[in-house]
């Protein structure tokens, strides 16, 4: 065999292989969503909506106070998280000097990569301890730490995409910077930070490992944020590894709610941003 | 001389304040100050607190701590080896698969790919990345166990069971059931973050190297791949990290031994999934700070993994386009 026919097969061996690497990968999401619709869809009921969980054992049941508490826990995280990371955006965008800027960014990534069972522990330590009970405040903070540098720097990214001429010329008019900022910058990046907000929400709403030890979980309703809270996630997990038949089955039903929401966010996320994107462009 | 300037009377201190509090730029700019500084400070409040509450643990063990075998909760003896040996060989299994999977796939999206197709299979495999990781862990135990325990493992028995790493009985879950969950979390970072890096390469270096007779195979091998190489390391990094702190998956399919074992087939324990199953039960400083030092390892090995990649990526991204 010559050395060009070598190359030659070479070449498209290797091609070839590169391809299969892209539809391994590619599938794997099919896979996934494959088997929890599969798995399910067989055990959604409206049970699982309405009622509580039944004690070990018991067919039946549902995981209604889990999914209130997820959102609880979501509205918690929310109300801390989105403040932070908007006003902290503009400032990094509209305000901020080169060094200090730069530190906060690189915090900001920082914490981004922080692995969430150290959020957990680190929640546990300034909620949890102070207060000597698990609570919903506890699980919510823990989340909240996991979305404000997302929050962060997309709204710093979409906020520096706004043209300056739209801030030059509001200055013009004689509107003082702070005016600029909240009534022409902010509403023309009006759509960016929202998306980039709802990704936030929607990374921490699948997130178990901050929970276990914030909001631990509840087999009941919580009167209120200052009791232990159930939320999908941890349900999901103490389901799963449980070695009840009929636990199984609800897990696998939480799981399918809770990937099919997680999924929409993202899809929805990201279809508005590449429109958005390609308007920009045109 | 007549060099005398009209200068308007300087403004009252009552006229100076409402002009201050009317534009409000001063203030905009202290409250989001203070919001930006905020995420400074609590990355910073979050290493003093790791540190305050692992004091008990590193008082009595010191960096013996990191080296010790035993995790002996009734005796109060701690050490943190089994587990920093769990971390470290389930992530670079996770590597070993998704390092080759992900630059394959990241070179075929980059390089050969129509772009409408890549977008959209990157677009699939960004998504697989929002899937929380209780759900990957979910799949695995009912799914990726048995098919490890009933056909992989005894395979890979039969065919390499003389080597250390493929002894023991097939239980389903331990190292290497937990390296292949992990290798589908960590190579969407790996492919969107390469095939950033590889169609950042300036188009020249391709048509230069496909004008001098190679293949395109070799182009993109030896000439596109070297360009875009330390993107691509960084890309590896960051699925380090987020290998080495992943919790929900791993903790449900690493078995909870605390023993250190060379075959890949046995169940094994993270630093994470022993955090995640002992932090509520654990009783006495002691225990507990152990479990807030393994922590802080955690932390400092992921955060001097990441900046290692902001680092690399950056560079790469700086190499792109100084030279477009």
């Amino acid at each position: 065999m010559n050395r060009t026919a070598r190359r030659n097969i070479t070449n498209n061996v290797m091609l070839t292989l590169t391809g299969l690497c892209t539809i391994v990968t590619s599938s794997v999401l099919f896979l996934i969503l494959g088997f929890l619709v599969f798995n399910g869809w067989r055990s959604l009921n409206l049970d699982f909506f309405t009622k509580l969980p039944l004690s070990a054992g018991e067919v039946g049941g549902g995981m209604a106070n889990a999914i209130v508490g997820s959102f609880e826990l979501i509205l918690v995280a929310a109300v801390i998280g989105i403040p932070v990371g908007f006003l902290g955006g503009i400032y990094l965008a509209e305000f901020g000097g080169k060094t200090f800027s730069m530190l906060v960014r690189y915090t900001a990534d920082l914490l981004n990569g922080v692995p969430s069972i150290v959020i957990g522990i680190f929640a546990w330590t300034v909620v949890v301890v102070k207060m000597h009970h698990f609570s919903a405040w506890a699980g919510g903070f823990a989340l909240s730490m996991m979305m404000v540098p997302i929050g962060l720097r997309a709204t710093e990214q979409f906020l520096r995409a706004v043209p300056d001429s739209l801030r030059e010329g509001s200055l013009a008019l004689g509107a003082s910077k702070t005016r600029t900022i909240l009534q022409v910058v902010v509403p023309a990046a009006r759509q960016g930070i929202l998306t980039g907000m709802i990704l936030g929400v929607a990374r921490i709403a699948g997130e178990t490992a901050p929970l276990l030890f914030t909001s631990f979980n509840n087999q009941y309703w919580a009167k209120n944020l200052d009791e232990p809270t159930a939320s999908l996630p941890v349900m999901i997990y103490t389901h799963a590894i449980s070695p009840f038949d009929d636990w199984h089955r609800q897990a696998w039903a939480a799981g399918l709610v809770l990937l099919v929401l997680v999924l929409l966010a993202n899809v929805a996320c990201r279809w508005v941003l590449s429109r958005g994107m390609a308007a920009q462009r045109g | 001389m007549g060099t005398a300037v009209a200068t308007a009377p300087p403004p009252s201190q009552a006229r100076k304040l409402t002009k201050f509090w009317r534009d409000g730029d001063q203030i905009a700019h202290l409250v989001t100050f203070i919001f930006a500084a905020s995420v400074f400070v609590v990355t910073v409040w979050l290493v003093y607190e790791l540190w305050i509450h692992s004091a008990p643990s590193r008082a009595k063990f010191g960096f013996g701590f990191l080296t010790g075998t035993t995790w002996d909760p009734v005796a109060v003896q701690f050490g943190a080896l089994p587990f920093i040996y769990g971390t470290v060989l389930t992530s670079l299994l996770a590597l070993l698969i998704s390092v080759p999977l992900g630059v394959g796939a990241a070179i075929f999206l980059a390089e050969l790919a129509p772009p409408a197709l890549s977008n959209a299979c990157t677009f699939l495999v960004e998504l697989l990345a929002a899937v929380p990781s209780v759900i990957l862990g979910l799949l695995a135990i009912f799914t990726l166990v048995p098919i490890m325990r009933q056909y992989i493992e005894p395979f890979l028995k039969d065919t390499l069971g003389s080597l250390p790493l493929f002894q023991g009985p097939a239980y389903g879950v331990g190292y290497l059931t937990s390296g292949i969950i992990l290798a589908t979390m960590t190579f969407p970072f790996i492919i969107s973050i390469s095939r950033e890096a590889l169609l950042a390469v300036p188009r020249e270096q391709r048509e230069a190297a496909l004008a001098l007779g190679a293949t395109k195979w070799e182009s993109t091998w030896q000439v596109v791949v070297p360009f875009a190489k330390l993107g691509i390391i960084g890309s590896i990094f960051l699925a380090l990290a987020r290998a080495l702190g992943e919790t929900m998956a791993v903790t449900m399919v690493i078995g909870n031994d605390t023993g250190i074992h060379t075959s890949l087939l046995s169940p094994g324990y993270t630093i994470a999934a022993i955090i995640a199953n002992e932090f509520t039960e654990a009783t006495g400083d002691v225990y507990l700070s152990s479990l807030v030092e393994l922590g802080l390892v955690l932390f400092a090995v992921t955060m001097v993994l990441n900046g290692a990649a902001q680092l690399l990526i950056v560079a790469t991204t700086r190499k792109g386009s100084k030279r477009d």
